[in-house]
């Protein structure tokens, strides 16, 4: 089962409407909350007058920081699992507006149309201040960042090493640019949304919209000072995530706290507009310093990040220490700093960081290497890293970035290139070959699961975990039906239930990697518990033999040396008086073995472009990812997350931004009309290839994760295929057609 | 959303009666526009006017020749309609470039002339604009004057130097590009009885009065547009320069008819879309074409002469380049035999 391209489990699920999310679940008597955002970017509320909203008939209750309930008092019980050193933001806490955007009351009336119309008629005034939101004017005061817990999986730069300053200053060959990277919002497409269903004793049943039910329940007990067997958290499927469900977003609090208060159930959905008021991918800018010998050998690397984050809290991703994974060079100097503006923290976005950081630093590479006069792919197998300095200098736990670059540039005809911009044109339309390199972290965190064997002879795993679209279920059902010798339809898994064993956040790509260890562990355990019980069984012919002598398939246990000597899970069961037999177990990282290697994940992507001459249109027309990844548990869901980042990537490189009005501290175009990710027109020939790669340190299973690789080497392939089309570097992103005209 | 009320009128002169007598009516027919815009509480009518009974969903061949397009009959009834493929492709080309298949499924012909700004500070009540302020929605003033303004016009715009009294919004629609080009004729029925505006009247620059995009009166509805005979169908291209590939408003666009006798140019009909207040045509500019054969050196002084007086605001100067450009390609490209390849 493991290794095959299984097709979604959730599949039917989803495409005839059965699966419910968390706007879905009709509870009696539910109530409807809509938000009130504010339209100023900083000062005080000096008026917010609720009179009109509250005379309408229907409507329950305006809450705003002048009644609302009280909650938690110390910073401390608003952290959550992925929160960056700081003070987390906590709606309606007084009459301060920190950013734009932000919620200043929730209207709770007996129907949504009512509560919506109530919003519109609260009169506020403001005492406004000027704000600071734009990164470009403030890069001379950005500082060291607070480091914090989520430093540990997002590590700051290393300490510069040789003399990267004067390497450069006397090195024959080098480069340096500027790149901007503009806002990005998550936007998936279902809205966050709450529905709390208001219990006997209070008991709160939550359907969210989160990528970590566990971390929700950690939330709303910690701020309302509840116990955590009064809070059970339900999300089974989310309609996106990228990074946007892994801290709870402000509709949990105020639907707890209005079905508190109100002791009735309430649902409170975002708007699209609002989807622009909590995290986002911060603005960065980055300084790159290249040099290399006359060989092409790097010589210096400098490289320089400035990103921002709000005024409350530190939040940090990791951006210039892929560079020093990936290029070993004895003066290098990596730096990361923040600037702190009037704005919500900005939040993990798929890749975060990475999408940002090696965008830049391969865009650099490829400058160098043309200034070099050497082919771009050549330049990185010159200088392919044996192992990762940014980590003491340790090696790979494996790394066949060497076979993406080789199958990649095979499967694209990379050897017919015309190295010279502007040497390949059809017509107005200019073609540009581009490549870069990717790389994200394999990272493996603590999870627990459970298995049972049903009195019906089916097995159902469980772990509170989240698929976000990504395959969870799916191939957890594979890897469960793998252990058990069980056909996949008597496999069941599920998640996404606080009632579950325990599972972190489903970030960092580390899901696969952490649950897939929970599950194989928990099967493991459970297969060796039926197998006593069926050693035990009246004229058993497993008595005597050990584990080891007996293998799982067909839903039976059979003897090694003949497999026609079995017992069948069913009769397991019916022998067990009628009782489901099960095992939970907890999987943690192998720190030991672990600790000596440096673990990622690589991928090589091949672009071609089309440039429209008079135009600066740009359309890349094919596109090859070679991804080294471990072993892929299954290569369809695999695949479509990797073509899913590269359809990010196309969008990141060509045409997403959130545009601010700085004037204002306002994001203008807050809707998917006027914020551009790609049509299916945009979306052409995506090739993916998944390179061998055996690798046992990671963990049990050998996977890496697929879910943001796929994306962090394509706006560099693109726009090095935009160079190499029109002779012009493009450092800043989106490359809209303005900026090639 | 305001609470509002419904009425679907079963006739054309209740339906005149009902909107003459509230200035906040608003009729509605697909809904494509309207529906968003009252989400978003920058329309808040009293009352909405469904008028799809009226007896305007067909297509019909008038006695001169030319063509009448009921205000109802669907965006993609309309392009994919055999008469009009045949003897008007530029209209055909140019609705299919507008939207996505969804909309054009919904939208009506009628509707799309009333399409509203794309510009975000108008959809945005919390924001400064001249459109809406008239309306006592939101604070007066143009946000976008000196804010982001990559997608506002750069022709016929209404500016003075601290944005006070500015607007320079776009009007969004494709398919009035076309119809523009085309000299199509829009029929509209009021309270005084028929009458008939041009296509380059119907829309109007912001001037003083930024809020009224059309040249209709209250109480007016269209029920046609007509098309006359002359479609310029041997020789036509719609370019559309947009960020994404499709479901993406035009930063500028061009559609161009014209009557060729063998190498050289009789007549030519050129509108721009997408850097103004209303689809930008100028007859002088197209008589410079008369008698010349194609090329670009030909053809650059027809669109200077299209876009003299164009100033940019900072992030949309590109525009006024970029529509030269587009001028000259378009141009060019129409008067190939083929004009399906470049």
């Amino acid at each position: 089962m493991i290794g095959k391209p299984i097709s979604r489990v959730d599949g039917p699920e989803k495409v005839t409407g059965q699966a419910k999310y968390a706007a879905e679940f009709n509870v009696p008597d539910l109530t409807y909350g809509v938000v009130v955002s504010s339209t100023i970017t900083k000062g005080t509320i000096t008026r917010i007058d609720t009179t009109k909203a509250l005379a309408l008939e229907g409507v329950l209750e305006v809450f705003t920081h002048k009644n609302r309930p009280k909650t938690a008092w110390f910073d401390m019980s608003y952290k959550d699992q992925d929160s960056p050193p700081g003070s987390p933001f906590r709606p309606l806490h007084d009459d301060q507006v920190k950013y734009n955007g932000q919620p200043i009351a929730l209207v709770v009336a007996d129907t949504f149309e009512v509560a919506r119309y109530a919003a519109t008629l609260i009169e506020v005034d403001y005492d406004a201040e000027p704000c600071e939101t734009d990164l470009l004017k403030h890069l001379h005061e950005a500082r060291d960042p607070e480091s914090g817990v989520a430093n540990v999986f997002k590590p700051l730069p290393p300490k510069p090493r040789g003399n990267s300053a004067a390497a450069y200053a006397n090195a024959p060959v080098s480069m340096s640019a500027r790149y901007i990277h503009g806002m990005q919002h998550h936007n998936p497409m279902e809205m966050f949304a709450t529905t709390v269903e208001y219990g006997r004793n209070g008991k709160l049943t939550i359907y969210d919209k989160t990528q970590g039910a566990t971390n929700s329940q950690l939330y709303v007990t910690q701020a309302f000072n509840l116990s955590f067997d009064q809070v059970r958290v339900v999300s089974p499927y989310v309609g996106g995530g990228f990074g946007s469900g892994l801290r709870p977003q402000y509709q949990l609090f105020l639907a707890v706290m209005a079905a508190r208060a109100l002791k009735r159930s309430v649902r409170v959905s975002l708007t699209r507009q609002q989807m622009w008021s909590f995290g986002h991918r911060p603005a960065t800018v980055q300084n790159i310093r290249l040099a290399a010998d006359s060989d092409g050998k790097l010589a210096a690397v400098e490289h320089e990040a400035i990103a921002e984050t709000s005024q409350f809290e530190d939040y940090t991703e990791t951006v210039v220490n892929w560079t020093g994974k990936l290029y070993d060079c004895p003066n290098s100097t990596l730096s990361y700093k923040l600037k702190s503006l009037d704005m919500y923290s900005p939040l993990d976005m798929r890749a975060p960081g990475g999408v940002t950081g090696v965008h830049a630093i391969e865009c650099a590479i490829d400058e160098l290497a043309y200034k070099a006069g050497i082919d771009p792919l050549d330049f990185r197998f010159k200088n392919y890293s044996e192992k990762d300095w940014t980590e003491k200098d340790k090696p790979y736990s494996s790394k066949e970035l060497r076979a993406c670059f080789t199958q990649g540039a095979e499967r694209f005809g990379w050897s017919n290139r015309t190295p010279e911009p502007r040497s390949m044109r059809r017509g107005h339309t200019l073609i540009g070959w581009g490549m870069a390199t990717g790389i994200w972290d394999a990272s493996q965190v603590p999870a627990r699961a459970e298995a049972v064997l049903t009195v019906n002879g089916k097995l159902r795993v469980s772990s509170a975990t989240a698929d976000i679209g990504t395959g969870t279920y799916t191939i957890m059902t594979q890897i469960a039906a793998e252990l058990l010798g069980m056909p996949l339809e008597n496999v069941i898994f599920r998640l996404g239930d606080t009632d579950m064993p325990l599972a972190p956040i489903q970030g960092g790509s580390w899901t696969a990697a952490t649950v897939g260890s929970a599950v194989k562990v928990t099967c493991e355990a459970l297969a060796k518990k039926l197998f006593k019980l069926a050693r035990k069984m009246p004229g058993s012919p497993l008595a005597g033999a050990d584990f080891d002598d007996v293998f799982f398939a067909s839903s039976h246990i059979r003897l090694r040396r003949d497999p026609s000597l079995s017992v069948s899970l069913q009769a397991i069961v019916d022998q067990n008086g009628g009782r489901a037999i099960s095992e939970t177990g907890t999987s943690l990282p192998n720190v030991l073995k672990q600790k000596d290697y440096s673990r990622s994940a690589h991928a090589a992507a091949f672009v071609e472009v089309e440039v429209d001459e008079d135009f600066g249109t740009v359309v890349v027309t094919r596109a090859v990812s070679a991804v080294a990844a471990g072993r892929i548990l299954n290569p369809k869901t695999a695949r479509s997350q990797i073509i899913g980042g590269m359809v990010w990537g196309i969008s990141s490189a060509l045409q997403e931004e959130s545009i601010m009005d700085h004037r204002y501290g306002r994001y203008m175009n807050h809707n998917l009309a006027e914020y551009h990710i790609p049509v299916c027109a945009d979306v052409r020939d995506l090739d993916v290839i998944f390179v061998e790669e055996v690798d046992d340190i990671v963990n049990p299973l050998g996977v890496k994760g697929v879910g943001e690789v796929g994306l962090v080497a394509m706006p560099a392939a693109i726009a090095n295929a935009v160079f190499h089309a029109t002779g012009k570097r493009i450092h800043d992103l989106p490359i809209q057609l303005d900026k090639l005209l | 959303m305001n609470p509002f009320a419904y009425s679907r009128p079963s006739s054309l002169a209740d339906t005149v009666d009902e909107l003459a007598g509230s200035s906040r009516s608003r009729i509605i027919a697909g809904g494509t526009n309207l529906i968003d815009l009252m989400k978003e509480n920058v329309e808040r009518p009293a009352q909405l006017i469904d008028i799809n009974r009226l007896p305007f969903s067909t297509i019909d061949e008038l006695p001169d020749g030319g063509l009448r397009l009921g205000a109802l009959v669907t965006n993609a009834d309309t392009a994919y309609h055999p008469l009009v493929e045949q003897r008007y492709p530029l209209l055909s080309q140019t609705i299919l470039a507008g939207a996505s298949p969804q909309l054009r499924n919904m939208a009506t012909n009628g509707g799309n002339l009333f399409q509203r700004t794309r510009c975000y500070y108008f959809y945005d009540t919390s924001m400064p604009c001249n459109k809406r302020a008239a309306t006592n929605n939101g604070p007066g003033g143009c946000a976008a004057y000196g804010g982001y303004n990559r997608i506002h016009a750069i022709l016929g715009t209404t500016d003075d130097t601290n944005g006070q009294s500015s607007c320079v919004a776009t009007y969004p629609s494709d398919m009035a590009v076309a119809l523009t080009a085309l000299e199509a004729v829009v029929q509209v029925t009021g309270p005084n009885g028929d009458r008939s505006i041009p296509m380059a009247d119907f829309h109007r620059l912001p001037g003083a009065e930024p809020w009224r995009d059309n040249t209709t009166q209250p109480g007016e509805v269209v029920t046609a547009i007509d098309l006359p005979v002359r479609g310029f169908p041997d020789h036509y291209t719609y370019i559309k320069v947009r960020d994404r590939s499709s479901y993406a408003f035009a930063l500028v666009s061009v559609a161009v008819g014209l009557e060729m006798d063998g190498d050289v140019v009789r007549d030519a009909r050129i509108a721009l879309g997408g850097v103004a207040h209303k689809p930008w045509r100028k007859s002088e500019a197209e008589q410079l074409l008369a008698g010349k054969t194609l090329s670009p050196e030909t053809i650059r002084p027809v669109a200077d002469a299209l876009l003299a007086g164009a100033r940019g605001y900072g992030h949309n100067d590109f525009k006024i380049e970029l529509a030269h450009r587009a001028i000259v390609r378009a141009v060019l490209k129409s008067g190939l035999a083929d004009n399906t390849q470049e």
